[in-house]
C-alpha cells in the first residue's frame, strides 16, 4: 500500500466518521427529519471497498448506506441535504437518508427494504456481462440480508452466470435489537455457507481498513478478469443505537461491556498509529486532514441547511416519465 | 397486416422490438423452452441468443430485481410469468423498488421494464393458477398497468410497453392466446393509456377489459339486434386509467355497466363506478351497475365453475336491467358450441 493510498483510507475514514457525528450531534434540533442509521464503528470497510472500485464501478446498499455512498465517492452536500429534504438532496427531498442516489459517482442507490437491492445490483451485472464492459457491481448487505428469500435468489442467479459481483457484507452482529444468535444457527458462518452455492469467499477483520482493502482488491481484480462473483464478510461493529444518534447499550439487548471491547478496536486511530509508527502520516499532516473535514462537513451542514425545501407541488411528482393521469 | 393469434402478436412485439434494440432482453421461466410460454417466445433465442433470452431460475423475486437492476444499467428487460399467481412472489420487488425508483430518487432514473403475466382460467386452473390482480397493481402509484383484449393490441401494446420509460404490468389473459386478428408488420406500437371504443351504441355505456371485451362483443351484438345499442369501450390501460373516455361516454348514454375479470370487492369495476358516481351522478339515469367474478377463488372442478364468470348472456340481463327492460338472453348462451370451462375447442389442457 503506498503513504498516498494509506493517507487517502485514513482521510475517507476519518470524513465518514465527522459526518455521521455531526449528524448526531444535530440530529435533535429537528431539522433532519427523517430516520438514519448511523455507520459510526464500520467506517473501514466502506472505506477501503470505496477506494478498491473505480468511480465507473457501480455499488447498491441498504438502509445503513452513508458510509458506502461517501466512501464511492457520492456528494456529501446532496447528501446532507437529502436528509435535511430539502430540493438540493441526491433525492430532491423524496428519499431521505435511506434513498441515496450518486450516478456520477456510481452509486446507484440504496433503499430501506432489507435485501432489497441485492438483486438490483446482480442485474446491474448482469447489464455489464451484456454490454460486455469490465466494471464490477458491488453489493453492501449487512449479516441480516443473509436470512432473507431474496439474497439466495439472486446469489444463485450471481453464480450461475459468473456475473461480475462483489458482495461485501458487513456483520455487526445485531439486527435492530436482535442478536445473531437468535437468527442464524451458532456456529455457522455466513462467508462459509455461500461457498455451497460455488463463490469464491473469504472473512476479514471489517475494523482493519488495510485489510478491508487488500481483500477487497484482489476479489476486484479477479471478478474483472472473469473470474464471477466473490463473496467478503467483515466483522464489524456499530457504535450507536440501530435507528438515530443515542447509545443505547443500557437497554438491555447488548452489554457496555461489548461495546467497549469493540470500541478498543476503533478503525480510526488503530490505522493512524500505524501510519504514525511508519512516517507515513505527521501529527500536523492529521491536523491539517481533520481541519479541512471539519471545513467540508460545515460547509455541507450550512448548505444543507440554507438549501430550499421542494415546493409543495412536487410532493406527486416524478412519479412516471411523462404526464399520465 | 398479416392474420395472427394473440399468442403470435406477441411473438411478433417480443421479436420486433429484440431487433430493433439491442437492448432488449427477454427471460422468465421456459422462455426458451421447447413450448416457449405458449408461443410467445418460441425459438427467439435462436435468433437473439441466450444472453437475450433465456430462461431462469424460479426465483420470482430477484428475478424481478435483476430486471430492474438491468433497467437501471439500460436494458429493457420482459420478464414473463406464465401464471399472474407466480408474480406475486415479486411483490416487494415490484412495489417497493419498480414503482418507487423514480420517485423516491428524486425522479432522477426511471426503470424501464415490462412483466409479462398470464391469467388462467377454467379447465381446472383452480385457485392459484386465476387470479386477475390488476387491481392490485392498479393501486400502486408508479405502475402502469395494461391488459389487452386483441391480437392488434397484444403487439401495438407490448410494443409500447417495452420501450415506455416506466414499469408496465402487462396482462395477458389465456383465453385470449389463440384469438385471431390482423396486425400491422413492424413496429406497430400503440399509445398506452388510450382506450378504445369498439361498438358505438346510445342507450348504455359498457366499459370492459382484457377477456371480458370479449364476452361484451358477444353480448352488444345480440343486444344490437334486438334494437338496444351498447357503447362499448376497452379500457386496453387499466393504470393510467383514459377516464376521459369513460366519462364521455357515460354522460352521454347516462347509463354505465363495467365489465371485470377481477374479484368484486376493491376491484377496477369499483373504481369506475365510484369515479363516474362522484362526477356525473346528475347525469346518471340509472344506477351504475358492475359485473365481476365473485369474492371467492375459482374452484377447479368444472362442476363448481359454471356459474362463476360472467357470460355475454349475464351482460345482456345486466344491460336489461339497466335500462329497465327485460332482455332474453337464453339464446346467448346457447351459441356457445363448447363446454363452459374453455374459451374454445382449441383449448384442451392442461394450461
Amino acid at each position: 500500500m503506498t503513504p498516498d493510498l494509506a493517507r487517502q483510507l485514513l482521510f475517507s475514514m476519518k470524513r465518514i466518521r465527522a459526518v455521521e457525528e455531526t449528524i448526531a450531534e444535530r440530529y435533535s434540533e429537528q431539522k433532519m427529519r427523517c430516520p438514519t442509521h448511523l455507520s459510526v464503528g464500520q467506517e473501514a470497510v466502506a472505506a477501503g471497498v470505496g477506494a478498491a472500485l473505480r468511480r465507473d464501478d457501480l455499488a447498491v446498499s441498504g438502509h445503513r448506506a452513508h458510509a458506502h455512498y461517501l466512501g464511492k465517492g457520492g456528494d456529501l452536500n446532496a447528501m446532507i441535504a437529502e436528509i435535511y429534504g430539502k430540493e438540493t438532496g441526491c433525492s430532491r427531498g423524496k428519499g431521505g437518508s435511506m434513498h441515496l442516489i450518486d450516478e456520477a459517482a456510481g452509486f446507484m442507490g440504496s433503499t430501506a427494504i432489507v435485501g432489497g437491492t441485492v438483486p438490483v445490483g446482480v442485474g446491474l451485472a448482469y447489464g455489464m456481462k451484456v454490454k460486455r464492459t469490465d466494471q464490477v457491481s458491488c453489493i453492501f448487505i449487512g449479516e441480516a440480508v443473509a436470512e432473507t428469500g431474496v439474497f439466495f435468489e439472486a446469489l444463485n442467479f450471481a453464480v450461475l452466470k459468473k456475473l461480475p459481483v462483489l458482495f461485501v457484507c458487513e456483520n455487526n452482529l445485531y439486527s435492530v435489537y436482535s442478536p445473531l444468535r437468535v437468527r442464524q444457527p451458532e456456529g455457522r458462518a455466513i462467508h462459509t455457507m455461500v461457498t455451497g452455492f460455488g463463490i469464491a469467499a473469504e472473512a476479514g477483520d471489517g475494523n482493519d481498513v488495510q485489510a478491508v482493502h487488500s481483500a477487497a482488491s484482489t476479489a476486484i481484480d479477479a471478478i474483472r478478469k472473469g473470474g464471477g462473483p466473490h463473496f467478503l464478510e467483515f466483522a464489524t461493529f456499530r457504535w450507536r443505537e440501530h435507528c438515530g444518534p443515542l447509545y443505547d447499550n443500557d437497554i438491555g439487548y447488548r452489554s457496555e461491556a461489548e461495546f467497549q471491547e469493540w470500541k478498543a478496536k476503533d478503525p480510526i486511530p488503530r490505522f493512524e498509529r500505524e501510519l504514525l509508527a511508519k512516517a507515513e502520516v505527521t501529527a500536523a499532516g492529521i491536523a491539517d486532514m481533520e481541519r479541512a473535514i471539519a471545513r467540508e462537513v460545515d460547509a455541507a451542514f450550512e448548505f444543507a441547511d440554507r438549501s430550499p425545501f421542494p415546493p409543495a407541488h412536487d410532493a406527486g411528482a416524478g412519479l412516471y416519465a411523462a404526464a399520465a393521469g | 397486416m398479416a392474420l395472427l393469434t394473440f399468442a403470435e402478436a406477441i411473438r411478433d412485439a417480443l421479436k420486433t422490438a429484440l431487433s430493433a434494440d439491442t437492448s432488449v432482453i427477454v427471460f422468465g421461466l421456459g422462455a426458451d423452452d421447447p413450448k416457449g410460454v405458449f408461443g410467445t417466445t418460441l425459438n427467439l433465442h435462436k435468433e437473439f441468443g441466450s444472453e437475450r433470452v433465456f430462461d431462469m431460475p424460479t426465483s420470482e423475486n430477484a428475478m424481478t430485481g435483476v430486471a430492474i437492476g438491468a433497467a437501471l444499467y439500460g436494458l429493457r428487460p420482459v420478464l414473463t410469468h406464465q401464471r399472474l399467481d407466480f408474480a406475486l412472489l415479486s411483490l416487494d420487488q415490484l412495489v417497493n423498488n419498480a414503482a418507487k425508483w423514480r420517485f423516491m430518487f428524486g425522479g432522477r432514473r426511471a426503470v424501464p421494464i415490462t412483466v409479462r403475466m398470464i391469467i388462467g382460467r377454467g379447465w381446472g386452473q383452480g385457485p392459484t393458477h386465476s387470479q386477475n390482480l390488476q387491481a392490485w397493481f392498479a393501486h400502486i402509484p408508479g405502475l402502469k398497468v395494461v391488459m389487452p383484449s386483441t391480437a392488434e393490441d397484444a403487439k401495438g401494446l407490448l410494443l409500447a410497453s417495452i420501450f415506455d420509460d416506466d414499469p408496465v404490468i402487462f396482462l395477458e389473459h389465456r383465453w385470449l392466446h389463440n384469438l385471431r386478428g390482423d396486425v400491422p408488420a413492424g413496429d406497430a406500437r400503440l399509445p398506452l393509456c388510450k382506450a378504445r371504443r369498439l361498438r358505438a351504441g346510445d342507450n348504455v355505456s359498457i366499459v370492459a377489459m382484457s377477456y371480458m371485451t370479449i364476452e361484451a362483443l358477444h353480448a352488444v351484438d345480440f343486444l344490437a339486434r334486438q334494437g338496444i345499442s351498447c357503447d362499448l369501450i376497452d379500457l386496453r390501460t387499466i393504470k393510467p386509467l383514459d377516464w376521459e373516455t369513460v366519462e364521455a361516454s357515460a354522460r352521454r348514454t347516462g347509463r354505465l355497466l363495467v365489465l371485470d375479470t377481477g374479484y368484486t370487492t376493491g376491484g377496477v369495476a369499483a373504481e369506475i363506478v365510484a369515479r363516474l358516481s362522484m362526477s356525473a351522478w346528475g347525469e346518471l339515469k340509472a344506477a351504475p351497475r358492475r359485473l365481476a367474478v365473485p369474492d371467492a377463488p375459482e374452484a377447479t372442478s368444472p362442476a363448481l365453475t359454471a356459474g362463476y364468470h360472467v357470460r355475454a348472456e349475464h351482460i345482456a340481463t345486466a344491460v336489461g336491467d339497466v335500462l329497465g327492460k327485460s332482455v332474453d338472453a337464453r339464446a346467448l348462451a346457447g351459441e356457445r358450441k363448447h363446454p363452459h370451462d374453455v374459451p374454445g375447442d382449441w383449448f384442451t389442457g392442461p394450461f
